[in-house]
Order: structure tokens, then sequence, then C-alpha cells
């Protein structure tokens, strides 16, 4: 690991100044994606700002309804707090069911958001990438696939966003508040996380320096009947293949408001509209689930070590709405 | 603190650096207050095995995969591989050797013992102290257990054992 240096923030205003006046610093939440990368020379920051001391962990409740949740509220914290378990019970287990109990007390929610791929080819400094190193080439698409996206990709990357959090954060609406140099700013969730195209280097629209104060989450009553489905190679600890975050409102035997978002299949947090515009209106069962799931895969490009996740990925979502549509007894929306 | 550095610090502007060569870091152990000259790359993993002398906590993988490296910082349970040594200035930590009391063993290193938890023993300081943290956490159910164990992989796969002595610490409480 190469040699760095460490400063301690106070104040936000301060943290911001040092970071953005030295292109070599990077901030330092819970380590567990910065310090593992800086041991793998993937990142390679000359001095580490912490920011745990800054007074930005927390949730509040927003005076429409929502939440405010701070960007260095620990997964843990924000897993098992009582209004993100009542109001959104799939960022709850979004949250839940990411990497390990260890890591959930280490890793902020603003660390969250910006973690790297686990491509094996971006942590692998000698490999070309074309995200780590741009125009360096993308070794994936020739080589081991099977864990990358089918949707959102580019010639130019195909690595799958590895983060369980953004994905029910993105069904939900939820929106990042930073501070830079030129003051606040506020960025959708959508808008947040780009695609790869010709510039996989380029994960977010924010500055170097920006920092990520906190993740608003709008009320959102349908989310109060929701779920996060994970699948994955293993049963616990393990990054999804296929996920979907999804809210359900049936009234009358049919959907009334709808959200639907996929992780593990796409270069981002996939909000998933297609579904969302085909069932709004339809009878909740079966037939119309899998239907739209098909019209949300159709533009898939996979490879053919991960062409699996075409398939797997209309079941996830089959099974998802399935599971809130059963809850609902099909004829009455209302939340449990 | 000079008079230049607390200007350094002053809301808004740049903040005082430390290192990169080995800069004075207190560290409270066990109870004990420690001093230690590391550089800030230094991980609390290796300032434990490599300066302290506290060599319970084990390097599995140094990338946050395996939990062998298990330690409590205020009384959390955390990967001590991805924690920096320098930001734990300030902050208690609790190894598997700050575990007995008067040199008696803990209940869950009896336990571990009783059932049999282990067979190299390599994973075993990380598997307790996740083991100890998870109750207090009050993780009880028997599927609680399971999934809260998780963070901790067992290349003997002696995971049955562990379950069980996890299970005989819950039903004595
Ligand atoms: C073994 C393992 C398994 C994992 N499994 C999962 C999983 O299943 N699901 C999942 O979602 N995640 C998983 N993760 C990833 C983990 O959730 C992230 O590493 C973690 O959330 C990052 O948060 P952090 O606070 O540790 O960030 P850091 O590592 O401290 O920071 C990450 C990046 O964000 C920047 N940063 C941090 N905070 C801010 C801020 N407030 N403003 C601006 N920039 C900031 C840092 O400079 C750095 O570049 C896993 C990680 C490991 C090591
Ligand atoms: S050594 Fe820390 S998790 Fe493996
Ligand atoms: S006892 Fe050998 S690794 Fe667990």
């Amino acid at each position: 690991m190469r040699p760095i240096t460490y400063s301690r923030a106070t104040d936000p205003q301060s943290a911001v100044a040092t970071v953005s006046a030295d292109p070599t610093s990077d901030y330092l939440a819970g380590g567990t994606t910065e310090i593992d990368l800086l041991r793998q020379y993937v990142l390679q920051p000359r001095r580490l700002v912490d920011i745990n001391a800054l007074p930005l962990a927390g949730i509040e409740s927003t005076p429409e309804g929502g939440l405010r949740i701070g960007a260095t509220t620990r997964m843990s914290d924000a897993a098992a707090a009582p209004e993100v378990r009542e109001r959104f019970p799939m960022l709850s287990e979004a949250l839940e069911k990411g990497a390990s109990p260890q890591l959930r007390h280490m890793a902020s929610l603003g660390g969250n958001l910006l973690q790297r791929v686990r491509c094996s080819y971006f942590r692998d400094p000698l490999a070309p990438c074309n995200k780590r190193e741009p125009d360096s080439g993308c070794s994936a698409l020739t080589g081991h696939s099977r864990d990358h996206a089918v949707l959102g990709t580019s010639e130019h990357c195909i690595a799958a966003h590895p983060s369980d959090a953004a994905v029910a954060l993105t069904a939900l609406d939820a929106s990042v508040h930073t501070l830079g140099p030129g003051g606040e700013r506020t960025y959708p969730l959508d808008d947040f996380f780009l695609l790869p195209g010709d510039s996989p280097h380029r994960e977010h629209p924010m500055a170097h320096g920006e920092l990520i104060t906190a993740v608003e989450v709008p009320p959102t009553p349908v989310a109060r009947r929701s779920l996060y489905l994970k699948v994955r190679d293993r049963a616990s600890y393990e990054f999804a293949l296929v996920s979907v975050a999804a809210a359900l409102s049936v009234v009358d035997g049919r959907i009334a408001d709808i959200r639907v978002a996929l992780g593990g299949a796409a270069t981002k947090p996939w909000r998933a509209r297609r579904v969302e515009d085909f069932l709004v209106g339809e009878v909740a069962e079966r037939r119309a689930f899998a239907q739209a799931a098909q019209v949300e895969l159709a533009e898939a490009r996979p490879t053919p070590m991960n062409a699996f996740k075409v398939e797997l990925a209309q079941r996830a979502l089959v099974r998802a709405l399935g599971t809130l549509a059963e809850g609902t007894g099909l004829e009455d929306g209302s939340p449990a | 603190m000079s008079a230049d550095d607390q200007a350094l610090t002053r809301r808004g502007t740049v903040l005082e650096e430390r290192g990169p060569g080995p800069v004075r870091v207190a560290l409270p152990v066990n109870g004990t207050e420690h001093a230690v000259e590391i550089e800030p790359r230094v991980s609390l993993l290796d300032a434990l095995r490599e300066h302290l002398q506290l060599t319970g906590a084990k390097k599995g993988c140094d990338q946050g995969t395996c939990g062998a490296c298990t330690v409590w910082v205020d009384g959390r349970r955390v990967l001590s591989c991805l924690t920096l040594a320098v930001a734990c200035e300030g902050r208690e930590v609790t190894t598997i050797e700050g575990l007995a009391e008067d040199g008696a063993l803990h209940g869950m290193q009896q336990a571990f013992i009783a059932e049999d938890a282990f067979q190299c023993g390599y994973c075993t300081p990380g598997q307790i102290m996740s083991a100890v943290a998870l109750l207090e956490e009050g993780r009880t159910g028997d599927e609680e257990i399971k999934e809260g164990m998780s963070g901790n992989l067992c290349r003997c796969a002696a995971y049955p054992n562990i379950r069980a002595a996890v299970r005989s610490v819950r039903d004595r409480a």
C-alpha cells in the first residue's frame, strides 16, 4: 500500500476546502471501499480526509413525511431505524442484505452510493479497464463477464453497479444532497448515477471535493408495502446476481401505484420504468408481471457468460411483484 | 498544536496533514492507552499485531471478505483490516485478548471449547468477537445467529459447532 497522509475533518467546510484544493486527496468514511482499493493500488490518493467526526450521522423526518439520512449514518443504523423499517421496508432490507454485519457497522450511506464496481478487471491494476484507466480497453468484453451487467452497458464498460441500497433508493426517487466549494446542491438519484457510455470513468456528476451530506427519501405511501429481493450465489455475504426493489399498491384487484428498480443486472441502479408504465391500472396477476418483465429486459445486451441474468431478472421481477400482490389479497391495497 | 496549525483548522480552511512518515498515535486497547509510532497507512490489524504484539486478531484476506480480523471499536464489531489505526484515536478498541476477566475465559470462549467449535483455530478469535457482539446486538433467534455470523468464514467449516456454541451461550443467558 502506498504511503498516505491523514487529516481528521472537524467541520464540513474545511473538509470541502481541503479536498477541493487537492486533486490527490480523497474522503475517508467507513473505508470499506477506499482502504480496500488503496491496498490493491486501484485508488492512489496521496491524502485521506476522515469525515467520520463531522456531524453528518443521523436520521430525521422531513416536514413532508419523508426522511433525511445523514451521509455518515452507518448501514446497520439506517437498516435498524424504526422509521426506515416501517415507512421504507425495501430500503431497510436492501441495507440489511448488503455485505456483512461487521462491514455494515463501518460502511456509511454516502460511501455506499460511491462504492466502486466489483469487476475483477477494475480491481486488478494490471488489467486494461476503461473505468480505472480511460482508453485502456475493457477486459470483461472478451473475458470473464458472468457477474456483469446486461442493461445499460456500452462497448466501453459492462460492469454492474454493486450497491443494494442504491437500488431501493432509486425506486424511492431519493435525492443526494451535497456541499461543494460553490455551495449546496441536490441531485435526483436517477441523474446521480451515470451510464458508462464512452466515459465509464465518470460515475456521477459531482466535482472532486464535493461532499455528500445526506440522502433524502420523499414520502412514498406505496413503499410501506415493499420488499427487496436479492438473488446471489450464496445465501449471505455476497453481491447480487440480480436484485429487485419493489413496492405495490393494489386497489380493487388493479395496480394503483407501483415502484420497481433492478440491481446486479445493470450498469447503474436501474429504475424499471417500463415495468411500472406497463402495470399501472392492470390486474395484479402473474401473467401481467411476466409480460412487464419481458418488456423491461427486451433491450438487454448479455454476453454468453451472463445471458442467464436476462431470464433470472425476469423471474425475480415476477417473484417480487407476486409476493407483494399475494399480501394484498388482490383486493385491498392499503398498507398492512 | 502551534498557532499556525490552529489557523489551518479554522472553518473552511485547509486541514492539518499528518504523515506520510510515522506519527504518534494514542490507541486505547482493552482498557489501556498505548502510544504507537506508525505511518497513517497502517491498518488497525497491523498496529495490533505488529506494534502491540496482540496477535489474537488474524489476517485472513486483508480485504474485508473473511472476518478473521474482527475486533470491536467503541463496542461494535468491525473489520480491523479495513480500519486505519490512526482513525481509531480517541475510540476504544477491544480485541480477543481483552475478553477474559481476571484470568477466567469469557463464556463464549468456554462454549467454543465445550462445543468443539474449531479445528485449526485461525478464524476463532474473529468468530468469538463476532459472536459476543451478535448476542449483544439482540440477534438471538436461530436464524439470526446463522445470518449474523455470516461475516465470519471458517475454512475448516466448523459452522455447525460454531452455531451450537453461540446458541448455548444464548440459552444460558
Ligand atoms: C467483502 C465486501 C462485501 C460487500 N458486499 C456488499 C453488498 O453485498 N452490497 C452492497 O451494497 N455493498 C457491499 N459492499 C460494499 C460496501 O457496502 C461499501 O464498501 C460501503 O458501503 C462503502 O461505504 P464506506 O463508508 O466504507 O465508504 P469509503 O470506503 O469510506 O468511501 C467510498 C468512496 O466514497 C467516497 N466518499 C465516502 N463518503 C463520502 C461523502 N460523504 N461524500 C463524498 N465522497 C464520499 C470516498 O472518498 C471513497 O472514494 C461490500 C464490501 C466488501 C468489502
Ligand atoms: S482479514 Fe479482515 S476480513 Fe479478512
Ligand atoms: S477453525 Fe480453521 S478456519 Fe475456522
